[in-house]
This record gives C-alpha cells, sequence and structure tokens, in this order.
C-alpha cells in the first residue's frame, strides 16, 4: 500500500483501531480510580494538540511556499503590467525613464550556468570517477572531504577570493586567448578580467562539490558485477569504467549535474562580485555582464521608485520561474532515465 | 596479457586515469588554495579589536568589526529560534503522522523552498516583513534566514526519524504510553544525535547567508544590537569592504571571513566526525 519508497511509513499501523476497540475493556485493574481515568482523558487531549501543532508546522511550510509566490507576484506585477512581455524581451533597463526589460540579465544568468556546467562537469564527474572507481579507500575519503568542504564556504567569501585571485587569472588567460582565437566573437574584445568567464569559472568553482559528491555515490551504488563482467572479458579499467559504470548511473549523473544548474543559476554575491554588473548582451566571454541575481542585489538599493521596485521583485519573479522550471525538469529527466535503466 | 592490450587502448587507459586523478586532487586543490589564501590575508589582521570595536569613519584605518559580529550572532540566534522548532516540527509531522498524499505535498513543497535561490528569499523577506513592519530590521533578515533552514531541518529531521525502529515506538505504546509522548520521549531521543546534525548544518548554512540579508537587515556602520531596526551582519560587512577602495578595510574583510569560514568549517567538521561515529557501521 505505501508504495512510495518508504520502509516503514506508517509507525503505527493500528493504533487508532486498537485504541478505540480497547479503551472499554482497559479496567482491569482492582481499584479502578478516577485519577488514572482523567489522566487518560487528559493523555488524549495532549495527543490531538501535539498533532495540530506538528500539523500546523508542516502546513506553514505549504503555506510559506504558497505565500512566497503570491507575495512576489503581486509585488512584481506593477511591472509586469506596465511592461507585458517586453519586460523579458526587452534590453532597455533603464532607471532614468522607468523603462525595464531584463532580456540581459536572463542571458547572463544563462550563460554563466551553462559556462559553469561546461567547465565543472568534466572535472567534477573524474574527480567522482578518481573517488569512487580509482583511489584507494585512505586517499579518498580525505579528498572527498576536501572537496564538501568547499561546499561549506560561505559564497561571500568565495566572491572576495575570486574577485583577487581568480579575476586577475582569468584575465591574464585572455590575454593571449583573444591574440589566437579573437576572430571568434566569444574570444573577441578586451580582456578586462571581471566579466562573464570569471563569473563561469567561479560558479564552476562553487557547483563542482555537489557534482562530485553526487556522482561519486552514484557511482558507488554501481553493483560491482557490472564491472567484474567488463573486466572479464579482458577491458582495461578505463573501458570499464566508461562503458559499465559511468552507463550504468548516468540518471544519477544527469540529477546532479542539473541539481548543479539549479545551484548555478541563483548563485548571487560571488556572482555579482566578479561579472561587472554591466546592463549588456554581448558576445564575447570576456565582456561584463549581469545576472538577474546580481541585478536585484546590486540595484535593489538605488531603487527609489515604485516602479523601479516592482521591477527589481519581477526580475526576482522570473529568477524563481527560470529555477523551478530548472528543478521540475530535473525531477521529470531523472524519473524517465531511472525508468530506463531499469528497463534495459 | 600485454601481448592481446593494444597499444592505444593502454594508452587510453592510463591516459584517463591521470586525467580523472588529476581531477580529484585539482578539486581539493582549489579548496586548499582558498583556505591558504583566507588565512595569509586574514591573519595579520586578526586581533582582540576586530571583535571588540566599532569601525572607524570611512579612509581612518584601524577599528573593529564588533557591530558585525553582534549583528550576525543576533540574526542567526533569532532565526534559529522560530526556523529550528518549525522544521522540527514539520519533520515530526512528515515521519510519524502524514499520509501518503499529504506526505507528498509536504516534502514536494519542502524541497521547491530549498532549491528557491537565497535571494528569493531575501525578497520574500522584504515583501512580508519589511513592508509591514514599515523599515528593514533584524527581524526580518531572521525571518528570511529561518525560511532557508525550515525545509533542511525537516528533511533531515524526517529522515533520521525513520531510521528509528518500529519496535520501539511499539513498545512504548504497548506499555500505555500516548503517542505524543511516545514520540518526544522514545523516538526524538533515540534519533536526537541525527537531528542535532541536520540542524547544525543548516545553521551553518544561514550564518554564511548574504543575499537575503540585503533586502531584510540593510547592514549598517553602528553600533546596533536593537532587532527591529536595520542591522549589521559579518557577511555583508565582507560583501562591502571587499568592494570599497580602502586597504585596511580589505584587512578586516579578510581577518572577518577568516573568523566566518573557521566557524562554518569547524561546524561541519563536528557534525561530520558526529555522525560517522553515528552513521551506519
Amino acid at each position: 500500500m505505501r508504495c512510495f519508497g518508504y520502509p516503514f511509513k506508517q509507525a503505527y499501523p493500528e493504533q487508532d483501531q486498537m485504541e478505540s476497540t480497547a479503551s472499554p475493556e482497559r479496567t482491569p485493574s482492582p481499584t479502578p480510580n478516577l485519577n488514572a481515568l482523567l489522566r487518560t482523558g487528559r493523555w488524549r487531549w495532549g495527543d490531538t494538540v501535539f498533532r495540530v501543532v506538528v500539523s500546523g508546522t508542516a502546513a506553514s511550510i505549504v503555506l510559506g511556499v504558497i505565500l512566497l509566490v503570491i507575495t512576489m507576484f503581486e509585488a512584481g506585477l506593477a511591472a509586469l503590467i506596465a511592461f507585458g512581455p517586453s519586460f523579458v524581451w526587452s534590453t532597455v533597463w533603464n532607471p532614468v525613464s522607468q523603462v525595464f526589460g531584463v532580456l540581459p540579465a536572463v542571458y547572463g544568468t544563462i550563460a554563466t550556468s551553462a559556462l559553469a556546467l561546461v567547465l565543472a562537469v568534466p572535472v567534477g564527474i573524474g574527480a567522482a570517477i578518481f573517488l569512487a572507481e580509482l583511489a584507494p579507500r585512505w586517499l579518498s575519503n580525505p579528498i572527498s572531504f576536501l572537496i564538501e568542504m568547499l561546499a561549506a564556504i560561505p559564497s561571500v567569501i568565495i566572491g572576495f577570493w575570486g574577485l583577487f585571485v581568480v579575476v586577475p587569472l582569468v584575465r591574464q588567460v585572455e590575454a593571449p586567448l583573444g591574440r589566437v582565437l579573437g576572430v571568434i566573437p566569444m574570444f573577441s574584445g578586451p580582456a578586462y578580467g571581471i566579466g562573464l568567464l570569471a563569473a563561469g569559472v567561479v560558479l564552476a568553482i562553487m557547483i563542482l562539490p555537489i557534482l562530485t559528491a553526487v556522482a561519486r555515490d552514484v557511482l558507488r551504488a554501481v553493483p560491482t558485477s557490472q564491472r567484474e563482467a567488463m573486466l572479464a572479458l579482458g577491458a582495461t579499467r578505463w573501458e570499464t569504467i566508461a562503458r559499465a559504470v559511468v552507463p550504468y548511473a548516468r540518471s544519477g549523473i544527469v540529477g546532479a549535474t542539473i541539481l548543479a544548474l539549479g545551484r548555478a543559476l541563483g548563485e548571487t554575491l560571488a556572482v555579482s562580485m566578479v561579472i561587472g554588473n554591466t546592463f549588456q548582451v554581448s558576445p564575447s566571454l570576456f565582456a561584463p555582464a549581469t545576472t538577474l541575481a546580481s541585478l536585484i542585489a546590486t540595484q535593489f538599493r538605488e531603487a527609489d521608485t515604485a516602479l523601479y521596485l516592482s521591477a527589481l521583485i519581477a526580475a526576482g519573479f522570473v529568477l524563481f520561474v527560470i529555477t523551478m522550471l530548472v528543478n521540475v525538469v530535473a525531477r521529470i529527466l531523472v524519473w524517465k532515465l531511472t525508468v530506463q535503466s531499469v528497463e534495459v | 596479457m600485454e601481448l592481446v592490450l593494444g597499444r592505444r587502448r593502454r594508452l587510453a587507459d592510463q591516459v584517463m586515469r591521470g586525467l580523472c586523478t588529476a581531477a580529484g586532487f585539482g578539486g581539493a586543490g582549489i579548496l586548499l588554495l582558498l583556505l591558504a589564501h583566507v588565512v595569509v590575508n586574514g591573519i595579520s589582521a586578526l586581533s582582540p579589536q576586530l571583535v571588540t570595536e566599532l569601525p572607524t569613519p570611512l579612509g581612518v584605518p584601524g577599528g573593529g568589526l564588533a557591530h558585525a559580529v553582534v549583528g550576525s550572532a543576533i540574526i542567526v540566534g533569532l532565526a534559529c529560534l522560530w526556523g529550528i522548532p518549525l522544521g522540527i516540527g514539520a519533520g515530526i509531522y512528515l515521519a510519524e503522522y502524514a499520509g501518503p498524499g499529504v506526505g507528498t505535498v509536504v516534502r514536494f513543497m519542502a524541497d521547491v523552498l530549498s532549491g528557491v535561490p537565497s535571494i528569493v528569499l531575501g525578497i520574500f523577506g522584504y515583501t512580508i516583513i519589511v513592508t509591514q513592519m514599515g523599515g528593514f530590521s533584524g527581524l526580518a533578515g531572521a525571518f528570511a534566514l529561518g525560511v532557508i533552514t525550515l525545509p533542511i531541518i525537516a528533511r533531515t529531521t524526517e529522515e533520521v526519524l525513520r531510521l528509528v525502529p518500529g519496535e520501539l515506538r511499539e513498545a512504548s505504546l504497548a506499555l500505555g504510553v500516548p503517542r505524543w509522548r511516545t514520540i518526544l520521549r522514545i523516538v526524538v531521543p533515540t534519533a536526537s544525535t541525527g537531528m542535532i546534525t541536520g540542524t547544525m548544518l543548516a545553521v551553518a548554512r544561514i550564518a554564511g547567508e548574504t543575499a537575503p540579508l540585503i533586502f531584510t537587515t540593510l547592514g549598517n556602520n553602528f553600533w546596533s544590537s536593537d532587532p527591529t531596526r536595520p542591522m549589521a551582519a559579518m557577511t555583508l560587512t565582507i560583501f562591502q569592504y571587499a568592494i570599497w577602495p580602502y586597504e585596511y578595510l580589505h584587512q578586516q574583510a579578510w581577518a572577518a571571513s577568516l573568523l566566518l569560514m573557521t566557524v562554518v568549517l569547524l561546524i561541519n567538521v563536528i557534525v561530520r566526525l558526529a555522525s560517522r561515529s553515528y552513521g551506519p557501521r
């Protein structure tokens, strides 16, 4: 009956029934005193209260989400009504003339996150393969620990470090890269250091731990028989990993990637410190840009009119919708792939 | 075997294994680099006056971050005050009471909430508390941070409560102990280590949050221990100081980063050690 993957969801199988049927006969003591009866009465009362309180706390989560959506939509409505669909398609963000469109920020959000995935996924999966398949336990445990601790570092500190370490480094890489590949628009333009590329690198560092940790766990869960069968056929270790282990674990790896994408999309501080916060759509990775989150964070204090504020909150709403879509897609994808891999 | 294995296959094997090994060490190396940088830069500015003195006027070297340390402590404390009980209550509900339908809805909502970017939760705090109260305040920040802890604590509590064997509950119920006392006296204490673990991770997480505070507590440069007014916080101060062009402020920001990082990493390490002795054998 309980088929949601939880082993013993019903901790008290027939307790309610037991109580109702057993209570009339529950007076075997020689002196049935009033006190004991009163006490049982009060205990029942306690049960009801406790249940109501605990249900209330659970309801607060549901209520919170509903409230979050409603209040944000309400606060952003003024801008959404004033600009309509052009709020999402327009590239003009001009607080002076009170015209707001967030396309460049949407572009920046997607571009930095995609860049972060391109950089982090190969490294993260490589590291996961190393930790799960190649390294001995005494080595894999401390390295896992270090990588996971990276996730615990507050993002403002990573941003601060990124501003002083990653940005100069990126600038040094950009200059020769621009000289060699400058014909391609992606690598053209002056090397500021601050910009899309730096933001992508910082984001990649931030999503690396979750990617590695989840992929490692998924790889470890692959049955040993998969490896043994492949090795018995004369395959090398790498062939075993690439053709028997990773394909078996692909649903989990895809899930890990999309989970990381969700993180990257909403990251604010670290990105806003290294991206330059320039409202433009540029094909160059070297160019300063902005993301939805960093747009909101940096301009919030300057929002002096109701429409300006509403536009920023509406931008937050757009960000919320994008991250929700990504999460839902992740769930569906993981679910589909899991079903497939079971069938295979 | 050596003869059978083609040279190309063996080369591919070695190259790919080498790359994976490099990726593993590289990931760990990034953390070490970051730690080293923060420690080296922070330790020189780390002094008692950092946590006891207030900031000097802008441009005048010296001063400390006492206001931010106190502000962070108050905001995080207030967030825990409402976030932890609510989260644990929701976790108990999910593990002990929820039927499949309602349980799925609550679990889904908790997952949605934990997927919401923290800056959006800051906006939530703004629209719900700041606009209602008519001004920025530490309370609004505590509200936003508490919302972050809710789903984390609820889901970890649920998970550890599920690990408590059903026999324990049955034994207690069979002795005539009512359900609510069974939960509070038998089930929760049995799972307490795991619950504390989840709670501490949530606290470490919100101690490092910045984005939600921008919209709620706003930050200030003065002493403020009144949570109904704008308050300073460590993370907000690091964010501000990092952008200002004063070398002594950068140094203070590094020192503050070092402090904050030490606290957060310490919590994580303790939790890790505790859950190792508690976790699956």
